[in-house]
């Protein structure tokens, strides 16, 4: 039985996608038989951000149309073992995903395959509803402002009354906060809300804090998922996001504004 | 069996009464916009009753006017209550219920029916409806975070062992009780219990109500804000204190 783990935000552009293929990426590292779905029916860019737009042939809603079998859509990723994408198509509007047809594309998966990423379109709607309806695990993708933290809440909400397991009276959708984007420089200064403003609000564990990081518009540019960027800082932060949803404890990094070094303090460089 | 069509009853309504001072249609306009911006959804399609008792003297009122505003902010004026006797003609006009000056309350209104009309009958009807029984309604209890967008109610009292985020709302029959942080709004009373009391580990509220009395977080802000409070209805007005 495969883990269902949606990652979602209510919020658009904080960073879900970026999250889906990194931790993605991060599980099949470690060994688990993993596959990232785009959810993102209509803009697709899952496979841009994992480098492999040029060898989609069937998507997702072929699959559920059964107009393609599963193995003819799953993409078998170049560089990471055990990793596997299944495309959203570009080409169809969202009402092509029905939740009999994504539950049977989802049972079948769950048959071999130990952990299912959904990367959620943006919203509160439809969409978003289909990608979490399913899940065990909740990644809750938020930016440290304020109205990424609210629609964050909103979607806790959701998850809390609409989903498969609320409906069924199971025990509840797990949920993790990963905080994106954080700009410890921002916060100092009072622009950005910081991590215990947002754990305070939102009350749910904290699953990691990704800096906002250079290396990551620089990873999607290149098709390659930040994680795999072991120098970076926001690579770093993903891995270490991994660790814990495997269950490490790990303590939480790039907390704090960086010290400026004896050399750059000489030369007054940033 | 039961052959008859319909059954009198007598029931206590909890209702919003705007009480009028003075009026003017633009300053009145102003201020009711303002109202119900602060809380759209407290007054959607609410029924009120205008009351005229503090009303300043004044020679006449355009009650046409008065009304369509009224409705405009989506507020439904039911009732006129102690118009003065030389508005009584136009009011009657206007075609809604006129209602005496308020009696403080039910005992009053059997004392004053014995007096005036010592008619038996007419007194057990009103003795009646004071001693309906209040029937206890179990309470609920809500273990998780009560999120933006969700709407919690309970028919008796509501304790919340989390905490109410803000966007989310609260409602109770009887008292709330939230072992956690307040920032959404919580309606305690809502049936018009006026001893209903909300309890709170953290006051930071965008609305509190009590039997339909409100207040909404800008005029909260000077007492326990982001304090462990308890909140309690005092002739009709809410009082804030610390929980300590
Ligand atoms: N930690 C980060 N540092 C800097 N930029 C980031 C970071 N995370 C995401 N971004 C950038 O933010 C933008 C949006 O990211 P992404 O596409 O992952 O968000 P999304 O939540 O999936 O968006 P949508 O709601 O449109 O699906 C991208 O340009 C991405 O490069
Ligand atoms: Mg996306």
């Amino acid at each position: 039985m495969a883990k269902i783990i949606v990652v979602t935000s209510g919020k658009g552009g904080v960073g879900k996608t970026t999250t889906s293929a990194a931790i993605g990426t991060g599980l099949a590292l470690n060994g688990f038989k993993t596959v990232v779905i785009d959810f993102d029916v209509g803009l697709r860019n899952l496979d841009l951000i994992m480098g492999c737009e040029r060898r989609v042939v069937y998507d997702f809603v072929n699959v559920i149309k059964e107009e393609a079998t599963l193995n003819q859509a799953l993409i078998k990723d170049k560089r990471t073992d055990n990793l596997f994408i299944l495309p959203a198509s570009q080409t169809r509007d969202k009402d092509a995903l029905t939740q009999e047809g994504v539950e049977k594309v989802l049972d079948e998966l769950s048959e071999t395959f130990d952990y299912i990423i959904c990367d959620s379109p943006a919203g509160i709607e439809k969409g978003a509803q289909m990608a979490l309806y399913f899940a065990d695990v909740a990644i809750v993708t938020t930016n440290p402002e304020v109205s990424s933290v609210r629609d964050s809440d909103r979607i806790l909400g959701i998850l809390q009354s609409k989903s498969r397991r609320a409906e069924n009276g199971d025990s509840p959708v797990e949920e993790h906060l990963l905080l994106t984007r954080y700009n410890p420089t921002r916060v100092e200064d009072g622009e950005m809300l910081s991590v215990a403003d947002v754990e305070d609000i939102l009350a749910i564990p904290l699953l990691g804090v990704i800096p906002e990081s250079e290396a990551v518009l620089k990873a999607s540019n290149a098709g390659v998922p930040v994680i795999l960027d072991t120098e970076a800082d926001a690579g770093q932060a993903y891995d270490d996001a991994v660790q814990r949803l495997l269950g490490k404890e790990l303590e939480h990094r790039f907390l704090q504004v960086p010290k400026k070094g004896f050399f750059q303090r000489i030369l007054g460089g940033r | 069996m039961n052959d008859a069509c319909f059954q009198l009853k007598g029931s206590a309504v909890s209702i919003i009464v705007l009480e009028l001072y003075h009026y003017s249609v633009p300053s009145f306009t102003e201020l009711l916009g303002d109202k119900v911006r602060q809380a759209p959804q407290f007054f959607q399609q609410s029924p009120v009753v205008i009351s005229l008792e503090k009303l300043e003297e004044t020679q006449s009122l355009d009650f046409a006017s008065l009304l369509e505003i009224c409705r405009e902010f989506h507020l439904q004026p039911m009732a006129l209550r102690g118009v003065p006797e030389h508005l009584l003609a136009s009011a009657r006009d206007c075609g809604l219920a006129l209602i005496p000056a308020n009696q403080r309350n039910s005992t009053e209104l059997d004392t004053r029916q014995t007096e005036d009309q010592p008619d038996a009958q007419a007194e057990v009807v009103v003795k009646k409806i004071v001693e309906e029984k209040l029937v206890r309604r179990p309470s609920k209890v809500i273990t998780r975070p009560v999120r933006s967008g969700q709407q919690v109610y309970s028919e008796g009292d509501l304790i919340v062992m989390s905490q109410v985020s803000a966007g989310a709302e609260v409602l109770a029959e009887g008292d709330i009780h939230i072992y956690g942080t307040l920032r959404g709004r919580a309606l305690a009373g809502v049936t018009g219990d006026t001893n209903a009391k909300i309890f709170c580990q953290n006051l930071s509220a965008e609305l509190i109500a009590i039997a339909g009395n409100f207040i909404l977080s800008d005029s909260l802000q000077n007492k326990c804000w982001q304090e462990a409070a308890y909140i309690s209805l005092e002739d009709e007005n809410l009082q804030v204190r610390a929980l300590s």
